[in-house]
């Protein structure tokens, strides 16, 4: 039954009438996820159309949901205006929230984060994350979805283009994937790896994870922490940065070395602690990942 | 983005945080002057980005009119050399001449984003003026903090808690309190990711100043303020990641002789760390990002040739929003404009990935291609050897 998203999902696009959100929604709706409508404030009672669907618009998130029963939104809006976006999802109750808007102000995330920790009923991914996909049965992000084979490995990743590499690599081996998960290389996210980690734990369909982390904050070592004491399936574990220099943002906001704390060294040492297994280079994500997991 | 100390204190000021008076000046006459309104002694301080710059000899003082002048003269075109600056150094075009002032104590205030609670964090310590990366590996009791709650603001009680940890007395706790308070809210009108004043100092007037300031901004919130992004010194900067930040690129230049062009910042990193590991090194990072469209890669193309220490390039692209035949197209068009003369390797793998296969193959131009990144690294630090 994979992990936060499955065929059941009943999904919405906020910034549906944007480039990005228009773009992307149409290939959701390709891949097969239940799209049932979107919000752009000023072009509600409009509909978007693609393929024989057709998405009903809405202006705000509270009369979609009430409309469609939508239990997860996904946010292409700009930043300026995403973090807006976020408060209007939850203030909705709405399970899932995945927002792939990049840029998003620190200070606008720290607002956010502060209402979600105050709520049990909304969990964010992201921002600045690909977004998620079940394979086979309902992708909510950009990742390209053709890339992806249904199955039992549950990937998560702070960078979105190396878990494209990743999932590449295992689909190239046979190895399917049951929910690949991006989290975002912001400082402040809705969800870490320990959040997600906790799900493929307990999630009968995934058998082993890949954990993609890079340099910058200490959510790596953190979760090898937690993998140490509680996982019960085989963890993998690549980081990227090793040749990154200090002080400088490694294009991510979150990815950087400051105050000597961050390093990939570091990060190295907690996966191994853990028994996470490192892959020796990026090519390689998927070799390791079969070597611990048949 | 980064600013230099007297445009800290101007925001300072703005947000009633104590500093010393002072005037920036270009001209040793400038400095001379100022020099006479503040009396003596006052402070000459090199005005550059970098930190480490009293070590450099890039800050003196100046105990008469004649110090003055001789510092101005020292300072002011020298090319100053610190930790941060690099072996070749920065050159000084403007000094900071400040009030001097009875110092009692010096003390060290920061506040940033701490990423495990997704709050701000002030942090302060009594070992003001020192290397606090250095406090905090080897006596991280000594650095106090306070975690601010974004609906609340940092309280008064928060402020009292480090003034009194600090050790302050009597109408210094009041000083202590409002110059936290200030200084939080600068850090959240200008939507910074990182204020420093080390050292803070307490006079022997019971005063509490800001000696130092520096600030760093979270450049996604550069939009809602344009006054910070007036205050950018190009002098700083990078020619070239000026150059890409305008095609809104991820450019990092770095000292290795394979250029790289890649798209995402994880990936991007990966394949610099997959280049060093099979032996070459990587001459940036750079990520076009999603949405890379033909000019784009043009542009990207050309930063990485800029750079006269590129012997080969390495293109890694696997598509997702980009779609590899945009990609191809733009890499063509490159270096077809700028007559590329060195090897390329290009991987490309994802969304459209025939379509720009066959781009690359019937352009005519000499690419190496690449079956996976671990071939295209490979390839890449073999042709940059020669």
């Amino acid at each position: 039954m994979a992990i936060l998203l499955n065929k059941d999902t009943r999904a919405i696009v906020q910034g549906i009438t944007g480039e990005a959100g228009s773009f992307h929604t149409k290939q959701m709706i390709e891949y097969g996820t239940q799209m049932v409508g979107g919000v752009t404030p000023g072009k509600g009672g409009q509909h978007f159309e693609h393929a024989g669907k057709k998405l009903p618009i809405f202006d705000t998130v509270a009369a979609a949901v009430k409309a469609t029963q939508a239990n997860a939104s996904i946010i292409y809006v700009p930043p300026p205006f995403a973090a807006d976006a976020i408060l209007e999802a939850v203030a909705s109750e709405i399970d899932l929230v995945i927002t792939i808007t990049e840029g998003i102000p620190v200070l606008d995330m720290v607002k956010v984060k502060r209402v979600l920790t105050s709520q049990k009923k909304t969990r964010l991914i992201g921002p600045n994350c690909p977004g998620v996909i079940t394979p086979g049965q309902a992708k909510m992000g950009i990742m390209p979805g053709h890339i992806h084979k249904p199955g039992h490995v549950g990937v998560v990743s702070k960078s979105g283009t190396l878990t494209y590499e990743a999932v590449g690599q295992l689909t190239r081996l046979g190895i399917g994937q049951s929910t690949c998960v991006g989290i975002g290389g912001d400082p402040v996210a809705g969800s870490d790896f320990i959040d997600i980690l906790k799900l493929f734990n307990a999630d009968p369909e995934t058998h082993a994870v890949i954990m993609i982390g890079e340099i910058g904050g200490s959510a790596e070592e953190e979760a090898a922490a937690w993998v140490r004491a509680n996982m019960k399936k085989p963890v993998v574990g690549f980081i990227a940065g090793r040749t990154a220099p200090p002080g400088r943002r490694m294009g991510h906001a979150g990815a950087i070395i400051s105050g000597g704390k961050g390093t990939a060294e570091e990060k190295l040492k907690a996966f191994e602690a853990a028994g996470i297994k490192v892959a020796p280079t990026p090519a390689e994500m998927g070799v390791t990942l079969a070597s611990v997991y048949q | 983005m980064k600013i230099h100390e007297y445009q800290g204190k101007d925001i300072l000021r703005k947000f009633n945080v104590a500093t010393l008076q002072g005037t920036v000046c270009t001209t040793v006459d400038e400095v001379v002057a100022a020099a006479a309104t503040y009396g003596f002694p006052c402070v000459v301080k090199a005005q550059i980005h970098a930190g480490g710059r009293g070590k450099g000899g890039g800050v003196k003082l100046a105990r008469s009119a004649a110090d003055a002048e001789a510092a101005g003269r020292a300072i002011l075109g020298m090319q100053l050399k610190t930790h941060q600056t690099g072996p070749e150094g920065q050159k000084v075009k403007k000094v900071l001449v400040e009030r001097g002032c009875a110092i009692a104590r010096e003390l060290y205030v920061g506040m940033v984003i701490d990423r495990v609670n997704g709050r701000v964090c002030v942090m302060a310590s009594t070992e003001g003026g020192v290397e606090i990366e250095k406090i905090a590996e080897e006596h991280p009791e000594k650095i106090l903090k306070e975690w601010v709650d974004p609906v609340v603001g940092l309280s008064p009680y928060q402020s009292r808690n480090l003034a009194f940890a600090l050790g302050f007395k009597g109408k210094e706790v009041g000083n202590a309190v409002k110059f936290f308070t200030g200084l939080y809210d600068a850090f959240v009108g200008t939507d910074a990711s990182l204020a420093e004043i080390n050292p803070l100092v307490v006079t022997k007037d019971g005063d509490v100043l800001a000696l130092d300031a520096k600030f760093n901004f979270d450049d996604n919130a550069l939009f809602r303020h344009k006054d910070i992004v007036a205050m950018r010194d190009a002098d700083e900067e990078d020619q070239r990641e000026l150059e890409a930040k305008e095609f809104d690129l991820s450019y990092i230049a770095l000292d290795g002789s394979i250029g790289c062009m890649v798209n995402g910042a994880g990936l991007a990193m990966a394949t610099m760390d997959i280049i060093k590991q099979q032996g070459g090194e990587p001459a940036n990072f750079l990520d076009v990002g999603g949405g890379a469209d033909e000019p784009k890669v043009t542009a990207a193309f050309k930063i990485i040739l800029k750079d006269p220490a590129v012997k080969a390039v390495f293109v890694n692209i696997f598509g997702g929003i980009a779609k590899c035949d945009v990609i191809a197209n733009g890499v063509v068009a490159a270096a077809r404009q700028v007559g590329l003369k060195i090897p390329l390797v290009v991987r490309l793998e994802g969304t459209n990935v025939d379509l720009g296969k066959k781009i690359l193959s019937e352009s005519g131009l000499a690419i190496l291609a690449a079956d996976d990144m671990l071939d295209g690294a490979k390839k890449a630090v073999a042709a940059a050897r020669g």
